[in-house]
């Protein structure tokens, strides 16, 4: 007896709600009010501190992240090469507000980081109601280089550190310190799950057609009454605040101690490559995109050891870059729509399953 | 004043003429194919190491003769390893593609050669030349090196323009960067144009390697020469081998004296740490541009149809 448990077989819609809903299959609800509950009451009962800093927290941050640069250039199609940028940015807001208002709620911080982020998001914005695809791209390179050179140099922005580098005290919430690896993995995963419901909605309704709108065909979508000036803005400004946010989140959570040069333009491409392994225009594609990103680099740095192989850590580096570049062209050429299309095809596959069609 | 100023202006110039020899590399490639090349960068780097390692123990000419037959074995291995499978994807995620080609080109390169700082000795002259004496009171002081950079530059410009003109493969490299489905539909065979265009950009990246590892000393930062051979390349616009010449020039020429004549003012308003606008100057320089002419001063006009 085969197991045929991924039917919609039954479910009948009975209202508009319904037939709305984010997940209209049900086993896809549940599945993911599961994973959710899992995420929250479930790791904690097994995660070491390894698990918690080296794995879920990175990749709940570059999430959020991930999310931010999708809805721009997945969902909008403005490529974007600027996201270690305004990742700074975000940081540094934090930094300033939480250093200059020690009293200020923690959620707090992290909203201005986030506006503050959204704010220079807008005005970098601007030039692409003019600009466009790779010229864009490399536009927004000047965002980049630009907010990296403002943080080193203007001694504001560091509160005259002589290093450069700026570090973050306790770090609590309404009282309670987010000082262990478990509690700081709950604040960030409720951080990404609330995100992520707000994206998912963003992007599901009027304002997300309006960004897809424009990305499919910008002068159609004109015709058809969707403002560019509009549609373009709100998607820098969502992306940006996103972006701002996780930024804010790993100079906080995950770093500590910063220098500018922890989002350097390198931290830019990690980014955009996390959403095309990922998928473009898939939230799902962010998630998995962080994860894979994070988790190769740890598997090579492993590998030699499992292999009983001893390296320099010199060439371990060399061949890290080799394996990381071919494994980037050997995905673009298995699939290049991303691990999130990999998943809808396996879905597709199981509605079917046993079933050849 | 005037005499300092006029220095860092030819200084900014020959500078500029190196960024140019970079972007010359993106425009060939971008022109023949619609590839976005980030990997130029990381050719050059790689180019300069073989060349600067294969100099050590047998003579230039013969050094560089092997540096170019491994550069065409590199484009072919990229032609048939990479974009052989991805034809017919979209821009971006040939750009990708690229950018992982960046990656392992940086590793490969530093694995095989090793990553240690290489001098390339070329034999150019170093001592200053000093020229309108008469004129300013010390004359100006001119890198003998550079010059022969400018000068090298200048003649491949020329030699690509007559290939480009005038060849057979050239009008075939014309055809293919016009439309693809028509060039091969004519019988242009598409896999050995971008063999073609892949070897010449990485032999523009040969030499290109040669003057800034001449200059510079090879090592691991020349990869990142491309990103400043960018602004060069939205100045002049991605298709046009003249707007790679005077973008870079313009670009050489505007942060050198961005750096000598509007830092110090920056550093006094803002208080700053220290300058360093070189870095970002190019690139706001470029998008200055942009807002005026999107596609570019020599780019092609975007022309946009529903």
């Amino acid at each position: 007896m085969t197991i045929v448990f991924y039917r919609e077989v039954g479910q009948f819609k009975t209202s508009y709600d319904a037939d709305e809903a984010i997940f209209p299959i049900a086993q896809d609800r549940w599945s993911v009010i599961v994973l959710v509950a899992f995420a929250f009451l479930g790791v904690p009962l097994f995660a070491g501190q390894y698990l918690y800093t080296e794995v879920l927290i990175p990749v709940l941050i570059l999430s959020i992240a991930a999310i931010g640069l999708n809805i721009l250039t997945g969902y909008c199609g403005q490529l974007s090469l600027g996201s270690g940028g305004f990742m700074a940015v975000g940081a540094y807001a934090a930094y300033n507000l939480a250093l200059r208002l020690p009293e200020t709620n923690i959620i707090l911080v992290f909203l201005f980081a986030g506006v503050m982020a959204m704010l220079v998001g807008l005005l970098f914005g601007l030039p692409s109601l003019r600009i466009k695809g790779f010229y864009l791209a490399v536009a927004t390179l000047a965002s980049q280089f630009f907010l990296e050179w403002a943080f080193a140099r203007v001694k504001w922005f560091t509160n005259y550190a002589p290093s450069g580098s700026v570090a973050v005290g306790r770090v609590e919430l309404f009282g309670v310190p987010i000082d262990t690896p478990g509690r700081t993995y709950i604040f960030v995963l409720a951080i990404t799950v609330v995100l992520t419901i707000a994206a998912k909605n963003l992007v599901r309704g009027r304002i997300g057609r309006m960004w897809m709108a424009i990305r499919d065909m910008d002068i159609a979508a004109e015709i058809i009454g969707i403002r560019p000036l509009h549609a373009k803005l709100s998607a820098f400004a969502v992306s940006s605040f996103y972006i701002g946010v996780a930024g804010a989140l790993w100079a906080f959570l995950r770093l500590g101690s910063w220098e500018p040069l922890a989002f350097d333009v390198n931290r830019s491409f990690q980014v955009l490559f996390m959403i095309i392994i990922g998928g473009l225009g898939t939230l799902l594609g962010s998630f998995l995109g962080a994860a894979f990103i994070v988790l190769v680099p740890i598997f090579l740095n492993q590998l030699p050891s499992w292999l009983g192989i001893s390296m320099s850590t010199a060439a371990i580096s060399h061949i890290e870059f080799m394996l990381f570049g071919a494994m980037i062209v050997l995905f673009l050429i298995a699939e290049p729509h991303g691990l999130a299309r990999l998943w809808a095809i396996a879905k597709e596959k199981l509605r079917l399953w046993p079933f050849p069609y | 004043m005037l005499g300092p100023v006029l220095e860092t202006l030819i200084g900014g110039l020959m500078t500029g003429v190196l960024y140019s020899l970079v972007a010359l590399g993106f425009v060939l490639i971008f022109k023949a194919s619609g590839v976005f090349n980030f990997a130029q960068g990381a050719m050059v780097l790689f180019a300069a190491l073989s060349f600067a390692r294969l100099s050590e123990f047998m003579p230039l000419v013969i050094a560089f003769a092997f540096s170019v037959l491994i550069m065409i074995a590199l484009a072919y291995a990229i032609e048939f390893l990479v974009l052989r499978h991805l034809v017919n994807q979209e821009g971006i995620i040939l750009f990708m593609a690229t950018l992982g080609i960046a990656y392992f080109l940086e590793g490969f390169g530093q694995a095989v050669w090793g990553s240690d700082i290489y001098k390339i000795a070329l034999g150019l002259p170093t001592d200053p030349i000093f020229i309108l004496e008469s004129v300013f009171p010390g004359g100006l002081l001119i890198d003998p090196a550079e010059l022969i950079a400018a000068i090298i530059c200048a003649v491949m410009v020329l030699v690509l323009a007559v290939f480009f003109q005038v060849t057979r493969v050239g009008r075939a490299l014309r055809a293919v960067a016009d439309d693809h489905q028509a060039a091969q539909s004519v019988g242009i065979p598409l896999n050995q144009i971008w063999l073609m265009v892949w070897a010449v950009s990485g032999l523009v990246a040969l030499v290109a390697g040669m003057m800034w590892g001449a200059k510079l000393g090879v090592q691991f930062s020349l990869s990142l020469i491309a990103l400043k051979a960018l602004p060069v390349l939205i100045l002049g616009g991605f298709t046009s081998i003249p707007g790679a010449i005077v973008g870079g020039l313009i670009i050489g020429a505007g942060e050198k004296l961005a750096e000598v004549l509007l830092g110090p003012v920056l550093i006094r308003t803002f208080d700053l740490a220290g300058g360093g606008i070189e870095n970002w100057f190019a690139y706001v320089l470029a998008l200055v541009f942009l807002l005026f002419r999107p596609q570019g001063l020599f780019g092609e006009r975007i022309i946009e149809r529903v």
